[in-house]
């Protein structure tokens, strides 16, 4: 793109400047719509498991309900507790909501069609998303409230303690692929099953650290059946107790953001990306972006699948899947992953 | 022009917040600052090229040191009446502590000035790396060749750490009840209930 606007008679500089200003309004408005859209999706596929109807007045279908939320949330009073920390409570959810965004400048959503391809770009998108905690811990802070303080302590321990697996499921992929860049895992997956099956998931090796970074996933953004941030039966709202109108609104985008940047990554880390499923070219045709979209939305079904039917954990077992479970396999699958490629020769 | 605003605006942040941090009344603001300040460090690292560096900056001491840290902070019930009660007794100690560090900065200026130090002579043929190796191979390529037996005594150390950690912390509890999960999976209906065709007119027995 910085060549494009060069052509237009502009210095490298400020060619570069103008891209990529353009290239983070590309990415960061069709999310927010994607967003919409997908609490939406989610709404009637909950709807459905539940044998209900989900939005159906506003728009054709109830296509345009989130829409309409949005518009009452933005017309709605913000609401500031006199005993809350005013700085930083009116921070937290612009936190969120930002760090949301950024970790998906290392996406490629295409063959090469990425805003920042930088070599570090996996270890990018754990270091931002180690730091989505801070919103929600400032968030229970700064409220001066019992529930949200309880939420912002649960929320602080169960983030650690599934980055702690997360991070090892992610050295055995970076360990296959060579390469800590995003884009090079994806293309690391190209013909991985006997030359043309484009997925680490199929690879006997590899598929339980699948199912594991799928649940580590729901697990790192407090999805359903890991929610105990939000226990409603517990906590009220958790965090987000105290919170009103746009504030609010930021908290719920920035969760939703999170969660399609989390299919995306087990979309990318183990599914091929924007590679089509299988290694035939009549399959490239369809553009890599359509690949991706579709994987992203499969991802996202049984995300939604999983909080329709699955029951909440109680927060010990929680703990106990992430320390005494996760943990130990996934260290154990480093010395398996990294001792089969020793001894395979991958390395040579 | 891009880098020269950047290392700027990163370096006049990483010294505002710093000194925030010590000026903050609230500990809890204190240390927000102080993650303000790691956050922009990490900015310079990636200026000056050390992207990988700069990455495990954030997540280690941002995404992980950090919030342990707000994580106790937050739970203090800090009384300030409390810590001003302190100042007078604290201020002599505070005062040289001040003196000795503005001694070394004044003593560390003037070296700097005086020209560089030679420590021992470099090793030749040693850590040599190309511009064009990007740094994370760089740095796995130095760890594990060159550095390897220091690598592995950090790895020792910090594993008898964290051995120590659990030991000093653990004790046995009693009077709590675990849950078997394993247990709990493994029970079937016909441990727990039987049907029965009870006559009418007898008491069941249980």
């Amino acid at each position: 793109m910085t060549s494009f606007f060069q052509t237009l008679g502009m210095s490298y500089e400020a060619a570069w400047f103008t891209a990529t200003i353009a290239g983070i309004l590309l990415i960061a408005l069709p999310l927010m719509l994607a967003v919409a859209l997908i609490i939406y999706a989610e709404r009637k596929l909950w709807a459905a498991f539940a044998l209900r109807r989900g939005p159906n007045v506003v728009g054709p279908f109830g296509v345009l309900q989130s829409f309409a939320d949005g518009l009452k949330v933005f017309l709605q009073e913000t609401i500031i507790p006199s005993a809350s920390n005013r700085g930083l409570f009116l921070i937290a959810p612009i936190i969120t909501f930002t760090v949301a965004l950024m970790a998906w400048a290392v996406i490629p959503f295409a063959d090469g069609v990425v805003l920042s391809n930088i070599n570090v770009g996996l270890l990018y998108i754990l270091a931002i998303s180690s730091l989505g905690v801070y919103g929600v811990v400032i968030a229970g802070w700064a409220s001066n409230s019992k529930y949200p303080f309880y939420s912002a302590m649960r929320a602080a321990a169960q983030m650690i303690s599934y980055e702690v697996s997360i991070g090892f499921i992610l050295i055995c992929i970076v360990l296959w692929a060579g390469t800590f860049n995003v884009g090079g895992i994806v293309e690391g997956q190209r013909g991985h099953i006997f030359g043309f099956i484009n997925a680490y998931a199929f690879n006997p090796l590899l598929f339980p650290i699948a199912i594991m970074f799928l649940i580590s996933s729901m697990a790192e953004t407090a999805r359903a059946p890991f929610d105990l941030t939000e226990a409603e039966s517990e906590l009220v709202a958790g965090y987000q107790t105290e919170y009103s109108s746009m504030a609010f609104a930021l908290f719920w985008l920035g969760e939703y953001a999170n969660v399609l940047l989390m299919c995306a990554l087990n979309a990318i880390l183990f599914w091929g990306g924007y590679l089509p499923p299988v290694d035939w070219a009549p399959l490239y045709a369809v553009p890599g972006i359509i690949w991706f979209f579709v994987k992203i939305l499969l991802m996202f079904f049984v995300f939604a699948w999983v909080k329709a039917t699955v029951p909440r954990y109680r927060y010990d077992q929680l703990m106990r899947l992430g320390w005494k479970v996760f943990l130990p396999i996934s260290l154990f699958w480093v010395f398996l992953v990294s001792g089969y490629l020793m001894f395979t020769g991958h390395f040579a | 022009m891009i880098q020269l605003v950047s290392f700027y605006i990163f370096a006049s942040i990483v010294i505002a917040s710093a000194a925030m941090v010590i000026f903050a009344r609230n500990p809890v603001h204190s240390v927000l600052w102080l993650i303000v300040a790691f956050f922009n460090a990490a900015g310079l690292m990636v200026l000056i090229g050390a992207e990988f560096i700069a990455m495990l900056l954030v997540i280690v001491y941002v995404g992980a040191v950090a919030v342990l840290f707000l994580f106790v902070v937050m739970m203090l019930d800090i009384d300030f009446a409390e810590l001003r009660a302190g100042f007078v007794k604290n201020v002599p100690l505070g005062l040289l502590l001040a003196v000795v560090l503005a001694a070394e900065l004044v003593l560390g200026i003037g070296a700097y000035q005086a020209g560089a130090v030679t420590l021992g002579t470099p090793e030749t043929g040693a850590a040599t790396v190309s511009a064009t190796v990007p740094n994370i191979e760089a740095i796995g390529g130095l760890l594990y060749s060159k550095y390897v037996f220091m690598f592995e005594t950090a790895g020792l150390i910090l594993l008898v750490a964290m051995v120590g950690a659990i030991v000093l912390t653990h004790r046995k509890s009693h009077g709590t009840r675990g849950q078997s999960i394993s247990s709990q999976v493994q029970r079937r209906p016909e441990d727990a209930t039987r049907n029965v065709n009870q006559p009418v007119g007898q008491g069941i027995e249980l």
